[in-house]
């Protein structure tokens, strides 16, 4: 299984990913499937396609193929765009595809075709500009030879070549016969980014109409001929398992075809999804529910709390020396932040469609990890992964939870019974209460000020479970080993910009049994939270202005100190805010990307929050598509801000307490605040989008409440209680 | 699907089919009659634009109108809509070409795009009514729509942009 190149892999992985989204290629047999790349090949309606990401059709349409999933970041026009500078295609006629599991896609930041971490423009940048370029090149190296010119006499434009002395021109579909018998170069000649007429400028989606007439299809929309339904009782606890289960009512209800036995869950299978659901309904199972049945949210807190008083944990980062310090403060401020556990929530519930077959299978899903799941379902079923088709669908948001492969597993396990394509599609309960869940984190920080205000030591305790401990032996096939330190629980916290002599960060990892996963900013959604807002209680116990004590602190030239200058600028700052409103600061770096918000915040007397306008700052480095990036900023501040007011799952006896939308909240139309998005001009490299919006609003919009109402809140989501009382 | 005893023929199978009408075309289908018109529309019928979100009226992603009317069609039982006009997504307009459609696009508004099918449904059974609608309305009639993407903002920039253009 290729173990050496797999774990070479999830190394340069850790290395490369900032600690951001650490996964490995390290399913069985992946490597193999991935040693056969596209490319370079006549297409079987005469069109030509050069490399894994264009094809080139006979009329000069071109189509760009896309590895990274669309769960509403904007992959496919962000990527498409970036190959069509390159190329010089004719951007009104260019359309997309998304491409199979193959090794042209793996994404370099990641060791394996994930989509995730906020990686695919700064992964893909580069390769998609040498994709789109050697093309170029191929094409008028096809039309000049033709011509009998020198190549860079001629010039390509608008899926066109033209060699201007001679006024003589061809668009690229009659160039495909003359190109197919060009070598492709391996490093063709980049343009100018002074001359890019699509990257760095608002583009229009490239999926918008179809996403406006009901057509486009995500994975709950598969349909294949002879397809049956499915729906799978899972364990009430997590993890649980199947003692014994009396099938025969699920049996009798009609339309039931088969009740399958999965072990984790009974899975029915009708001819119908509603037949699927009342089979499901009619099942008898007695659960063995595993060590799991007696855990607690409030044992959880209370084992976190004990732990950061009785236990030093293990350092993240270590300068200068607390200790000492710490008896020389002239003053101390000690405080306790808890972060709950999450669920994603995808607006489409986990879903897949799989065709097993005797001699291969297929599968449709949404998914942000083609590789695994095509390792995954070829090892389940004791096939060479080439045998398993894996055909990525657009996402119904994704937002970490389709890296798992759980939902795909049902899919294939039923069809592989039922001898069928079956559809599998969760209902909102089982996609809430079978999460992999944000890590529930309790932080226990003290700092000391010096005479000047500024802070002498900071040190910074941080309780939760490993999601690297959890998915990496579970999902991506590598063990974890329980002393292994794990970014994803501490980023954001140790990394801390500011300028303090003596700075520790330590890392107590408890996990509980409860399932963790990547949830849209990872460590940082809840690290911005805590340190933020403590920072936030410094500025206070200094006197000093929230802005200008956090500028004080850091480098004027940094980009940590340009992104809150400029949101405090644009927001306001030293205007006075009206009367019963508090505004809040927060800044917070993440996959490459510097963002700054400023929150204003009402506060009833009854302890309601009304957060009425976001101000949001963001140096992403260089832009693709800075629509996108405003878009992006919009939705994470809303993810953040529905997690900050609402978002709290909760366990009792091993249940978790939530189950739809009327208990696990989501914000609507009418709390929304207003959002103004601005993007710092940068030449820095490419920072990610899709995450980074999402850490500073719940440090901004509790920094607001303090600065309203002189109430701390320190534990989310935000409780009317915690205000009143 | 009911069973009726005869004395001489022992069980005689009795198919109810029920005609429903989706964007002005007639369907039949012989489903359960208490199963909610979401999963027929959607399984039986193929139109797919209509989306599964919650199950229990929540969150709006299946909406669709009956009879003009916005309703959740996870509730809305086959049994119910007999005899009544079903409008979905795809029955809006077939070329992309409804003002609301066309605010969607210029606006940017979808982000993984599964909420909006509802949306714009909401959003047309608001501007039926409302022609010129103030923000109060637009978060009267919209606020049972989920977007957990967060496209609330460009979604309310649409609706007024397509109501300025005279959009129903
Ligand atoms: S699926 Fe009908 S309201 Fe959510
Ligand atoms: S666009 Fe994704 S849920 Fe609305």
């Amino acid at each position: 299984m290729g173990t050496k190149i797999d774990r070479r892999l999830f190394l340069k992985a850790s290395l490369t990913a900032g600690g951001a989204l650490l996964v490995s290629v390290a399913v069985p047999g992946s490597s193999r499937a991935m040693s056969a790349s596209l490319g370079h090949g006549t297409m079987a309606d005469g069109g030509f396609q050069p490399n894994a990401f264009i094809k080139i059709a006979k009329d000069g349409k071109v189509t760009i193929v896309i590895g990274q999933s669309e769960m509403g970041q904007g992959v496919l026009t962000s990527l498409a765009m970036i190959v069509a500078e390159e190329l010089e295609a004719d951007w009104s006629k260019v359309s997309y595809e998304s491409g199979p599991p193959d090794k042209a896609f793996i994404n370099p930041l990641i060791g394996s075709q994930v989509t995730g971490g906020s990686t695919s423009v700064r992964a893909f940048f580069m390769p998609l500009r040498k994709a789109g370029a050697t093309v170029r090149e191929m094409l008028v190296s096809a039309a000049a030879q033709g011509w009998g010119v020198a190549p860079e006499t001629c010039k390509a434009g608008n899926s066109m070549v033209t060699h201007a002395a001679s006024g003589r021109s061809a668009g690229y579909g009659e160039l495909l016969d003359a190109a197919a018998k060009i070598t492709l170069s391996t490093e063709p000649k980049l343009k100018d980014p002074k001359e890019f007429k699509l990257i760095g400028k608002s583009v229009k989606r490239l999926d918008t109409p179809e996403k406006v007439n009901g057509t486009a299809e995500f994975g709950i929309d598969v349909n294949r001929p002879g397809m049956l339904f499915g729906s799978v009782q899972r364990a009430p606890v997590p993890r649980g398992t199947v003692k014994s289960v009396d099938d025969a009512p699920a049996k009798a209800v009609k339309g039931v075809v088969a009740v399958v036995n999965l072990g984790y869950g009974v899975g029915v299978v009708a001819q119908n999804y509603f037949a699927a659901r009342k089979g499901r309904q009619a099942l008898k199972i007695v659960w063995d529910e595993g060590s799991n049945a007696t855990v607690s949210s409030e044992a959880i807190l209370a084992s976190y709390k004990d732990a950061a008083a009785k236990e030093s944990g293990k350092a993240a980062k270590s300068v200068g020396n607390v200790a000492t310090a710490r008896s020389g403060a002239a003053k101390t401020v000690e405080a306790e932040y808890f972060a709950p556990f999450l669920a994603h929530a995808t607006m489409e519930p986990m879903n897949c469609t799989a065709d097993v077959r005797a001699d291969g299978a297929d599968v449709w899903c949404g998914t942000q990890s083609q590789l695994v799941v095509q390792g995954s379902v070829a090892k389940a079923l004791g096939l060479a992964p080439e045998k398993v088709g894996v055909h990525t669908m657009l996402l119904g948001g994704g937002f970490g939870r389709r890296v798992g492969v759980d939902y795909v597993m049902d899919a294939v396990m039923l069809s592989k019974a039922a001898g069928k394509p079956v559809k599998v599609v969760w209902t909102r309960e089982d996609d809430t209460q079978n999460d992999f869940f944000r890590p529930a984190t309790f932080n226990k920080l003290s700092a000391g000020l010096g005479a000047d205000g500024k802070p002498v030591f900071w040190h910074h305790k941080i309780v939760n479970g490993s999601i690297m401990g959890e998915l990496a032996p579970a999902v991506f096939g590598f063990p974890f080993p329980a002393d292994q330190m794990d970014d994803s629980s501490y980023e954001g916290a140790h990394n801390l910009p500011y300028s303090i002599p003596n700075f520790q960060v330590d890392w107590i990892r408890k996990d509980t049994g409860i399932p963790l996963g990547f949830w849209r900013s990872v460590g940082s959604s809840h690290t911005a939270f805590s340190v933020e807002c403590f920072l936030d209680e410094l500025a206070a116990a200094a006197g000093k202005d929230p802005l200008e004590y956090r500028l004080s602190l850091l480098d004027p030239k940094s980009r940590f100190a340009g992104v809150l200058k400029l949101a405090a600028e644009k927001a306001g700052w030293s205007t006075k805010p009206a009367a019963g409103v508090g505004r809040g600061i927060a800044v917070a770096e993440s996959f490459g990307s510097y963002v700054a918000q400023v929150a204003e915040v009402s506060v009833g007397k009854d302890g309601s929050v009304k957060v009425n306008r976001v101000v949001c700052a963001v140096d992403c480095g260089q832009t693709v598509n800075p629509d996108t990036i405003e878009a992006q900023m919009e939705g994470g501040i809303i993810y953040g801000l529905t997690a900050a007011l609402y978002g709290e799952i909760t366990v009792k006896n091993g249940r978790i307490q939530q189950g739809n939308f009327n208990n696990y909240k989501m914000l609507r139309m009418g709390e929304t605040p207003k959002i103004e998005v601005h993007i710092l001009p940068s030449s820095e490299p490419h920072g990610g989008v899709g995450e980074p919006g999402t850490p500073p609003i719940a440090p901004a919009v509790v920094n607001a409440i303090f600065a309203a109402t002189g109430k701390r809140i320190r534990s989310l989501p935000i409780r009317a209680a915690d205000i009143t009382g | 699907m009911i069973y009726i005893s005869c004395p001489e023929i022992v069980l005689q199978e009795v198919r109810i089919v029920a005609k429903i009408t989706v964007n002005k075309k007639t369907y039949e289908t012989d489903a359960d009659p208490s199963t909610p018109v979401l999963w027929i529309i959607r399984d039986e019928f193929g139109l797919t634009g209509t989306k599964f979100g919650c199950g229990i009226a929540q969150c709006g992603s299946c909406t669709i109108h009956i009879d003009g009317e916005p309703r959740r069609a996870c509730i809305t039982t086959l049994a119910s809509v007999a005899g009544k006009e079903i409008t979905t997504i795809e029955g809006i307009s077939t070329a992309s070409d409804h003002p609301l459609q066309k605010a969607w696009i210029e606006n940017d508004v979808p982000q993984c795009g599964y909420c909006q099918s509802g949306q714009i449904m909401a959003a047309a059974g608001l501007l039926a009514k409302k022609k010129d609608p103030t923000d109060a309305d637009i978060d009267a009639a919209m606020n049972g729509i989920i977007c957990r993407c967060g496209t609330y903002n460009r979604i309310r920039a649409a609706i007024k942009q397509a109501a300025m253009q005279g959009g129903k």
